[in-house]
């Protein structure tokens, strides 16, 4: 297992560096949060919250306290809420993001891996053609323009749906479509050529020359090949997913993680901005070596030792 | 009783961006129970693509089988729903291919790749399956099946990985073996293991095999008939004998004469076969080997010799074998029996 | 069949040289000119080139089409449907929707290809290095490794939130957005370059080129460089959109290029608001002109990888 450690050692000099750089660039403003608020507080008031927030002190002694904090998970607290800090605005909004882009992922994943291996089997026929053009489009339109145009025709033209915000397991139908249509339309396209790459592999024709019907050779010999590529492709969009989220969350009103972030950089509130780039990097280091070491286990020809490339 | 394999008249050709390509133009030829035949010729003769034809493997799409059957046991393959075929393949029929290293799935272990077919055709479970395919590896000269069994693909060489395609390949005891060049991509020396494995398990079980090669070495050893192809048509078949030491179409002295002679020890100048085979794009109307003979006359490039018949069970598709033809020392040299 | 008696006469050896040894009868074409062709066959290419350019027309022309400028405000006639004056309408501001969509068209297009450009040359720098140094010696290999380290990390850092954090500190504006887009952007292009040069340097031609002892600076330009351009062209065609996009993107959640100033991405943010409202021509042109704009990039780029794949079999 000494790859595993290994790449835990590159997934902690990785957060380091990120949280280090995240650190320096948020100091680099002139001036502090509260500068703005300098002419409707009095001088007092604004040092005894710079003091709260630790702005007094010399930016070393700051760093050094954050790295403190941030080992025993203290994200420390938001300024914008002055009774929330990160850590609750993450626990907030986490599973709300957590379930939207679960619910994308399964659906882009099974959609984009059906739409891709059926237009390979009809290649260059009405139906790979059909597919491929959902494909584009789903390429092409962008979620923050496939989300209103949803909004405006499932919610409010036909009233099937919520129109937003987030309750029942009907809010989430819309916003997770929207999600996952880019994420599907890359999945479906790399699965189809990756497919064709296969299907023309000596080895479906030993497969074939077994006896074993279209559907058999398919199923057994082609779609784990096929995916092998497709699953490397997975961490960008994880983080596809992520950002997505972002303008998902806030076309849609739902109280999740995305939102949360988006709002902190309009209203320039560092430690949450910090704290939670820090969140999401963490965790897309984590997906992406999830998503390397389930690479390695469909590959039998990559040991666990050795590198891939 | 009739032949095994019978393939008669039988046309193959492909769509390509500037037209047709065709690729068989016209082969007949049967195997009979137990026989080996080979099928000899260069690359992009039509050897493969006919092989392919008799187990349905060309494309759905692009490739046209025109004209021509393939019987089996007097069943019409051509005619074969592919629900029959399905039946076919892989336990009457079934098929070596030319790279060891390309025809195995690399991540599937090579233990499931045997059994597939096992449990697929012979109707047995797992376990059953798995004592068979380990029977199987044994009888391919695999050491330790059984740890074998469940490796992949890649943990074996290029000659294990031939040996793990025959046993798939008589995993449901097959009544015929096409062999796609088993050998061409293995080393020399493991080349003649491999051979020596086939003629084995042939030995011992009566398959009729069609093996397909360009080595007349390869060829000299194993089988009983011989055709010869060029550019799509059978030029010359007849027995090892006839095709080897009374050779009478010039592709075929060609053939003989590209190869090295281990045997009188002394050296020989290979002679080497000049030019290359015609562009099936859109194929001569005579001859297809007039461009590259020696011998060839005015009406090689006018008319497609017919095939003449040397003797019972000997033909050649060459205009020298014609009365009206002027003698050819080589002939003479290689056996002209009739004068 | 020919007739008997001329038959007897074709029986005497044909001419020498009659027959070529080595016919190629297929009309043979270059690999260039075979390339062209591909791409002018591919008819999505070909629909992607031209939306292309009908794109690029309007962004160089569409502005000056009309008597407004993009910034021109008019509360009177604010929220107008589009007609025979306001060929896209007005927003909430009277600001001409035509004006101002070609504007943006400008915008996110200089974007776009600037930072493309940019990922372009850092991408191929260190790519290059990179690859060409790899298996040369020590000290070779040792900044091969260096500089795909620190690729790697870079790699591995979220590359949407580094730029969200850069713009959160910098000055607004479009210069600043290529230049955020630019600082991670160039590390898939240096990853590409790389792999591509390592695997063309295995290839027989580029080895017997040094020992045959061309120069280094020969072998990259006369060997690798043309082998690499059809990767480099498509990669351009992708990373394009890409950046198109991420520009959009970072517009709609409020870091892109400031007001007056539109993009499609900010268009679409302002739109937000009413499109349920029933002003659909808020959203639908600049939506609209992005996804045609993505459409275009990604089926000219499909067609040109196709294209210039030479192993790709004809068909």
């Amino acid at each position: 297992m000494k790859f595993i450690l290994k790449r835990l050692l590159t997934m902690l000099l990785t957060i380091w560096v990120i949280t280090t750089l995240t650190f320096v660039i948020m100091h680099t403003i002139p001036g502090d949060p509260f500068s703005s608020d300098s002419d409707v507080l009095p001088e007092e008031v604004l040092n005894n919250m710079r003091a709260k927030f630790n702005l007094d002190k010399p930016l070393p002694v700051q760093y050094v306290l954050y790295l403190k904090n941030l080992a025993s998970f203290d994200l420390g607290p938001s300024i914008e809420s002055e009774t929330r800090s990160v850590n609750t605005l993450i626990a907030e909004g986490l599973p709300v993001s957590a379930l939207l882009g679960f619910q994308a992922l399964v659906i882009a994943i099974v959609s984009g891996l059906l739409l891709g291996i059926i237009a390979s089997l009809f290649h260059n026929r009405t139906i790979d053609y059909a597919a491929m053009t959902i494909a584009i489009l789903g390429i092409s339109v962008p979620s923050f323009i496939l989300a209103p145009l949803l909004i405006k025709f499932f919610a409010v033209q036909w009233g099937m749906l919520p129109v937003a915000s987030w309750g029942t397991w009907k809010h989430t139908i819309l916003p997770s479509v929207a999600l996952a249509a880019g994420p599907l339309a890359i999945i479906a396209r790399f699965t189809r050529s990756s497919m064709l790459e296969v299907l023309k592999q000596n080895y479906m024709k030993t497969a074939d020359a077994k006896g074993l019907g279209a559907a058999g050779i398919v199923i057994k010999h082609g779609i784990r090949n096929a995916i092998i590529p497709v699953v490397s492709f997975m961490g960008p969009l994880v983080a596809h997913l992520l950002t997505g989220t972002f303008v998902i969350e806030k076309i849609f009103a739902i109280p999740g993680l995305g939102k949360y972030f988006v709002d902190s950089i309009f209203n320039r509130d560092y430690p949450v901005i910090l704290g939670t780039t820090i969140f999401f990097s963490v965790i897309l280091i984590v997906t992406l070596f999830l998503i390397d070491l389930s690479y390695r286990l469909i590959d039998p020809r990559i040991k666990l030792s050795s590198r891939g490339d | 009783m009739a032949q095994l394999l019978e393939v008669e008249q039988l046309k193959v050709s492909f769509r390509s961006h500037g037209g047709e390509v065709q690729a068989v133009r016209g082969v007949s030829f049967d195997i009979g129970h137990g026989e080996v035949l080979a099928v000899v010729g260069e690359s992009g003769c039509g050897k493969s693509v006919t092989a392919q034809a008799i187990m349905k493997l060309l494309p759905k799409r692009g490739c046209n089988i025109k004209e021509g059957s393939i019987h089996f046991e007097g069943k019409d393959l051509l005619k074969m729903s592919g629900k029959e075929m399905k039946q076919l393949k892989g336990s009457q029929i079934s098929m070596v291919f030319q790279d060891p290293m390309t025809s195995l799935n690399p991540t599937m272990k090579i233990g499931t790749q045997i059994s597939e077919g096992i449990i697929k055709h012979k109707g047995l479970d797992k376990t059953q399956a798995k004592a068979k395919a380990l029977e199987l590896l044994k009888l391919a000269g695999i050491p330790n099946p059984e740890s074998r069994y469940n490796q992949y693909p890649h943990e074996l060489s290029g000659g294990m990985r031939q040996r793990v395609l025959i046993a798939i390949a008589l995993a449901c005891d097959p009544k015929l073996l096409i062999a796609d060049e088993p050998t061409t991509a293995l080393d020399v020396t493991i080349q003649a293991q491999i051979l020596d494995l086939m003629k084995d398990l042939q030995h011992k079980f009566g398959t009729s095999i069609m093996l397909i090669t360009h080595d007349l070495g390869v060829v000299a050893e194993m089988a009983q008939k011989v055709i010869v192809m060029y550019a799509g048509i059978v030029v010359e078949s007849g027995t090892v004998a006839d095709i080897l030491e009374r050779p009478k179409h010039p592709y075929t002295i060609g053939l003989l004469n590209s190869l090295p002679n281990y045997e009188d020890g002394e050296k020989e100048r290979l002679i080497p076969i000049e030019g290359t085979p015609p562009d099936l794009y859109d194929p001569p109307t005579g001859c297809p080997f007039a461009a590259r003979c020696e011998y060839a006359m005015e009406i090689c490039v006018e008319e497609l010799p017919k095939a003449f018949t040397v003797n019972d069970g000997h033909y050649s598709r060459c205009w020298l074998n014609d009365p009206r033809a002027p003698q050819v020392a080589e002939f003479a040299a290689a056996g002209r029996d009739e004068s | 069949m020919l007739e008997k008696a001329s038959h007897d006469s074709l029986f005497r050896p044909l001419e020498k040289g009659r027959l070529k040894k080595e016919e190629i009868r297929r009309p043979s074409v270059s690999q260039a000119k075979e390339s062209f062709r591909r791409v002018l066959k591919n008819k999505l290419a070909v629909t992607g080139a031209v939306i292309l350019l009908f794109i690029l027309f309007f962004a160089i022309f569409g502005p000056k089409m009309v008597p407004y400028s993009y910034s021109d405000q008019s509360l009177a006639s604010g929220n107008l449907a589009p007609d025979g004056k306001h060929w896209f309408g007005t927003d909430d501001l009277g600001r001409d929707m035509w004006a101002r969509t070609w504007y943006g068209a400008r915008i996110s297009l200089t974007i776009g290809v600037a930072a493309a450009l940019i990922d372009l040359v850092i991408g191929l720098l260190v790519g290059g290095i990179s690859g060409y140094m790899a298996g040369r010696g020590k000290l070779g290999d040792r900044i091969d490794n260096g500089l795909m380290r620190i690729v790697e990390i870079l790699y591995s850092i979220p590359y949407l939130l580094v730029v969200i954090l850069l713009l959160v500190v910098m000055k607004p504006g479009l210069w600043t957005i290529v230049i955020a887009l630019s600082i991670t952007g160039w590390v898939s292009m240096a990853r590409v370059v790389r792999g591509q040069i390592l695997q063309i340097k295995q290839q027989e031609f580029v080895a017997a080129a040094q020992k045959l002892g061309t120069p280094h600076g020969t072998i990259i330009l006369k060997h690798l460089f043309p082998n690499m351009l059809g990767i480099i062209i498509v990669n351009l065609t992708f990373t394009i959109p890409n950046a198109i996009f991420a520009e959009a993107f970072l517009s709609f959640i409020g870091l892109g290029v400031q007001a007056p100033i539109a993009s499609w991405g900010t268009m679409a943010n302002d739109a937000l608001g009413v499109i349920l409202s029933g002003q659909w021509w808020r959203l639908f042109f600049p939506g609209f002109l992005i996804s045609l704009t993505m459409f275009a990039f990604n089926v000219f780029g499909d067609g040109l990888q196709d294209a210039l794949d030479p192993h790709q079999v004809k068909d």
